[in-house]
């Protein structure tokens, strides 16, 4: 059999050729460009376009902006200095207004020697909701959740320690209460109110006193800072943050009162739902400017700052419940009944089975409605706080820097752009994480 | 609708119960509430430090120095066009002084008090000197960058039809916008209040380049403003400011005041006013060195001017309505007997 082949060929080669290295076209940058720039007339007209409108965009902005005066005391000293460096006329950024007002921007009027505070706050919160979004990091981190929001508290309002400390410690007297009512075999209900009511008695009947005794003591006190001093993206940050923490539980629940059986909690998860989102939030914030002060009894001053977070609170969770029902309708019904076969009772089939899916599902809406929320929050300065965008206008108000306009917006869009862009790469980063489907069995 | 008329009853009953309480409750409270602008130059405006400045910000400190002994015991609250007016009559403050205008339906149907005038004002045109125009009778065509829902807005239409002429309206947000959209090119002309366009000119890189037009279309008496009803603290806040207009006309300033208040002199008005004489302060509720803190504070109402917004600071107004009567001015204080 191989002898008659061998016959039919003439010449059969018995070493290998030298590898020949591929084409020019075929490789490296030169193939990458053919084939995503240039392949085609069409992308070749609109790869030139692309490059016009860059080269458009960026050879007005970047001289601009490299040129900027950093050093002046006043938008004319600005132009002075401009006119001696590159002639009159020339184009170029005062970003002296920026090294001269940063600390306005970020800080508002809080008082200039407790301006570690806001970043030491911001520190603390993010070590604190680290295990929260890194799962790999130990479980044992988790403690550090409870007691941040009091630290964060005292460090950016200032005060003393104990204030916060005895609130939090009605805290946890009430969950000791409720732990030991549950061990010694009281109902839910009845370990609940014991809980409750030991907290209560607590605040209402020892706190405030034993807070003065412990501060004529030992006092460990911060200067007071008021809401109305915080500005800047400090302003933004604590009103941002807090309603993103606060607003994912409440739309959570929300959601899960909307597809509710019970017709009197989704009627009314669904009427607030409607409302919250049929009406705009700056209507919203003027309500909570205005009209509140009108209800309250006179003299009550119920601090602007927490009139505002409880407003955007209110109507971030209103659309995060959407979300979350999107997250929850798109899971198969197979899912409810597994975890009812398993005769796990509702919120345990919820928090083990149904809400774990149903928000991975909804990461990119959530995430999505967060970044919203942080860049809303400048509609406050239609109210008259002075957030970064509210800030401007009164930097501008002074004669020095009376006319400038875009050195001051490009810092602002910088440092939300910073915020936003980390937000959504976490939340990318926490989606390939989570995946689940299409990863081989191990 | 039920819930609204509710709501409008509980306004109207809210406004009513703010009786003579006023006094009471900043002293009680020791800080002032005052309303401002959030920004206006030489007006209202916060300081690298966050301390305000201004000429409207000086009317708070007088009051402030009056009724509390200290110029700074005052608790600034940013007020915006929308906010201001709700801000004062639910009580979230005891004083407006935001550059806010003197008008029939503001005095009587908002339940507002308009206790005084401290700055004649009146709209004007600001164009550029390239359009060649002398006058504002000449707009006829003209696009105008113009604040929507103001009274500029109406002063403008009002103007136009009576001169029947046209214009193309440019509706701008606010005071930035404007500037911009003039300096862009995006109307012909800019209309505001002719102090804020002396201010806006001011700022711009060729002041010379642009006119501010010699026409002043409307009266805008602005004026700090207090809720109807407490007829007290109107009249206290109303002679705060009086106390520094009559200083103005009676020779008295910040530095000569102390010395002119250690002893009676010649003139019994000025005996009056600084407490050397009589017992005025009482009258009011207050002491007998009430203006004598006020001068002290703020100086008098020329001196306030010439700090802020007058011909020696960066915005250069000349004192023109708002000079003396004896100058040929507007600004008259009642006398002090």
């Amino acid at each position: 059999m191989s002898d008659t082949h061998a016959r039919t060929v003439a010449f059969s080669r018995d070493t290998m050729l030298p590898p020949v290295p591929p084409p020019v076209r075929e490789t490296g940058a030169v193939r990458w460009l053919r084939e995503n720039l240039l392949g085609g007339p069409l992308n070749v007209a609109l790869t030139v376009l692309s490059l016009v409108a860059i080269w458009w965009a960026l050879s007005g902005f970047l001289p601009w902006a490299w040129r900027g005066i950093w050093d002046a005391s006043s938008l004319t000293e600005c132009r002075a200095r401009r006119d001696e460096l590159y002639g009159p006329g020339v184009p170029a950024a005062c970003w002296a207004i920026i090294a001269e007002r940063w600390p306005q921007l970020v800080f508002g009027f809080y008082p200039q020697s407790g301006y570690w505070r806001p970043p030491v706050a911001l520190a603390v919160f993010l070590v604190a909701v680290m295990p929260v979004l890194f799962p790999s990091l130990p479980r044992r981190m988790l403690w550090l959740l409870p007691p941040a929001p009091f630290v964060i508290y005292w460090l950016l309002w200032g005060g003393s320690l104990w204030g916060p400390a005895t609130v939090a410690a009605g805290f946890a007297l009430g969950w000791g209460v409720w732990l030991l009512a549950r061990r010694g075999g009281a109902g839910a209900g009845l370990a609940l109110a014991a809980g409750v009511a030991a907290a209560a008695l607590w605040w209402w009947w020892i706190a405030g006193p034993l807070a003065g005794t412990l501060a004529r003591g030992v006092p460990l006190a911060l200067q007071p800072v008021l809401s109305k001093d915080m500005g800047g993206f400090t302003l933004s940050f604590v009103i941002g943050l807090s309603a993103i923490v606060l607003s994912l539980p409440l739309g959570v629940l929300l959601a899960l009162a909307r597809r509710s059986e019970m017709p009197i909690i989704s009627t009314v998860a669904v009427v607030y739902i409607e409302i919250i989102r049929g009406v705009p939030l700056i209507v919203w914030l003027f309500t909570a400017q205005l009209l509140l002060n009108y209800f309250l009894p006179r003299g009550t001053n119920f601090d602007l700052m927490l009139r505002v977070i409880i407003m955007v609170t209110l109507f971030a969770a209103a659309y995060l419940a959407e979300v979350i029902r999107g997250g929850l309708a798109a899971l198969p019904k197979g899912q409810f009944e597994a975890a009812d076969a398993l005769g796990l009772g509702y919120w345990q089939s919820m928090r083990l089975v149904v809400l774990p899916q149903a928000l991975k599902i909804s990461i990119p809406g959530i995430v999505n409605t967060f970044i919203g929320l942080f860049k809303d929050t400048t509609l406050v300065a239609f109210i008259g706080m002075f957030d970064p965008i509210g800030l401007t206008g009164s930097i501008r108000a002074t004669t020095a820097w009376n006319g400038i306009y875009w050195e001051p917006y490009v810092f602002i869009a910088i440092v939300f752009f910073v915020v936003c862009y980390a937000m959504s790469r976490y939340s990318i980063w926490l989606e390939r994480r989570l995946e689940r489907e299409h990863r081989p069995a191990t | 609708m039920r819930a609204t008329m509710w709501g409008a009853a509980a306004l109207i009953v809210a406004a009513g119960a703010a009786s003579a309480q006023t006094l009471n409750d900043v002293r009680s409270r020791g800080v002032l509430n005052c309303g401002v602008n959030t920004g206006l130059t030489g007006f209202a405006e916060p300081d690298a430090q966050g301390v305000w400045q201004g000429f409207d910000v000086d009317i708070c400190r007088a009051v402030a120095a009056a009724v509390l002994n200290d110029p700074m015991a005052v608790n600034f609250v940013p007020t915006t066009g929308q906010t201001r007016f709700t801000a004062l009559s639910s009580g979230e403050i005891d004083l407006l002084a935001r550059n806010s205008t003197w008008t029939f339906s503001r005095d009587t149907e908002l339940r507002l008090d308009f206790v005084a005038v401290n700055y004649y004002d009146g709209q004007g045109f600001l164009v550029p000197r390239a359009l060649g125009v002398a006058s504002a009778q000449e707009l006829d065509g003209a696009t105008i960058c113009i604040q929507t829902g103001t009274t500029t807005e109406l002063n403008l239409a009002d103007f136009f039809r009576v001169n029947n002429i046209s214009y193309e309206p440019v509706p701008i947000a606010n005071d930035d916008e404007g500037q911009q959209q003039y300096l862009a090119g995006a109307c012909d002309v800019y209309t505001t209040d002719a102090s804020g366009l002396a201010s806006v000119r001011a700022t711009f890189e060729n002041p010379d380049d642009h006119v501010i037009l010699p026409e002043i279309i409307s009266k805008e008496p602005l004026g700090p403003v207090v809720r109807h009803g407490d007829n007290e603290w109107a009249d206290l806040v109303r002679w705060v400011f009086y106390a520094m207009v009559a200083a103005e006309e009676l020779g008295i300033t910040q530095d000569n005041v102390a010395e002119m208040a250690s002893a009676p002199g010649d003139n019994p008005e000025i005996n009056r006013l600084l407490g050397t004489e009589d017992e005025y302060g009482t009258m009011i509720g207050l002491d007998a060195q009430w203006a004598v803190r006020v001068i002290e504070a703020v100086g008098n109402y020329g001196e306030s001017f010439e700090r802020h917004i007058g011909e020696g600071s960066p915005i250069g107004l000349a004192r023109g309505l708002n000079a003396q009567w004896t100058d040929g001015g507007l600004i008259y204080a009642p006398p002090f007997r």
